[in-house]
């Protein structure tokens, strides 16, 4: 009971933080309904006992990520931007095709969940170690090679964008 | 109100996934279309939880974990080219960066 409250509260966090986000005129708006959306995300995370993912979505995104963005946001000047159009004119096409992939997704998912029969879940086991514990034995065993690209990956995601912001190299 | 199931997560993953698309496809300023992309990637981890909740298994969330990293990635490179658009053609609206078309 309490968890079907609590999740049909973070969906609606999620859901009108996303909507306000791709309809507000001024760009920090936008920011801020985006924030509201992903505190909704982590709420999701919390309740279905992703402790570790949880953290990392409010250290990351809202507080490195969304940062990032504001600061962009003061740094380019919106202002001629908020007072033209703010929709561009294949929105209609947009829109038709949306929908199209929407009916799609529920189609399969209401078609699939009998055609696709999941075995049951397994029984949850009582699991002694935490969370945070349990993520690390799994990243730094068998996903240790994934784990070093992708610290190269952010390696040269940083170098790029200085180099791109930078005004003479 | 009955129990919540992994469906409904789906649902909620699912309608994410389509207002970041309709904003990716219709917005014009690309500072929100950034935005929605971020939206995006939010919904494909909502999936990836809730099948790990479902199966009690870490892979879903390690697989989160390397989305984020991407999405940390992504937003830097794309806002860096973003300052360097609006440095180079004073504007920031998707429409009007039409060089390579004809």
């Amino acid at each position: 009971m309490m968890d079907a409250l609590f999740f049909y509260l973070f969906a609606v966090l999620v859901l009108a933080g996303g909507i306000f986000t791709i309809t507000r005129r001024n760009a920090v708006h936008s920011a801020i309904s985006l924030i509201v959306s992903l505190i909704g995300v982590a709420g999701l995370y919390l309740l279905q006992q992703a402790e570790f993912l949880f953290a990392v979505q409010i250290v990351l995104y809202v507080g490195g990520i969304m940062v990032l963005f504001l600061f962009v946001i003061m740094l380019v000047n919106l202002d001629q931007a908020a007072k033209q159009r703010q929709f561009n004119r294949q929105w209609l096409i947009a829109l038709v095709c949306v929908v199209v992939v929407g009916a799609e997704i529920i189609y399969f998912m209401r078609k699939g969940a009998s055609s696709f029969q999941l075995p049951k879940a397994p029984s949850a086991v009582a699991v002694t170690e935490g969370n945070t514990e349990q993520i690390a034995t799994v990243l730094f065993s068998q996903y240790l090679l994934p784990f070093e690209i992708a610290s190269v990956l952010l390696l040269v995601a940083v170098v790029g964008s200085v180099v791109m912001a930078k005004k003479r190299i | 109100m009955g129990p919540i199931t992994t469906t409904h997560y789906l649902a909620l993953s699912a309608a994410l996934l389509l207002i970041g698309t309709i904003g990716v496809l219709t917005r014009r300023n690309i500072v929100i279309i950034l935005m929605s992309i971020e939206l995006i990637l939010n919904a494909v981890n909502i999936n990836l939880i809730a099948f790990s909740h479902y199966w009690q298994n870490v892979n879903g969330q390690i697989f989160a974990i390397f989305v984020i990293t991407d999405a940390v990635a992504e937003a830097a490179v794309g806002l860096g080219i973003l300052i360097a658009l609006f440095r180079n053609k004073e504007t920031v609206l998707a429409d009007e960066v039409d060089l390579l078309k004809w």
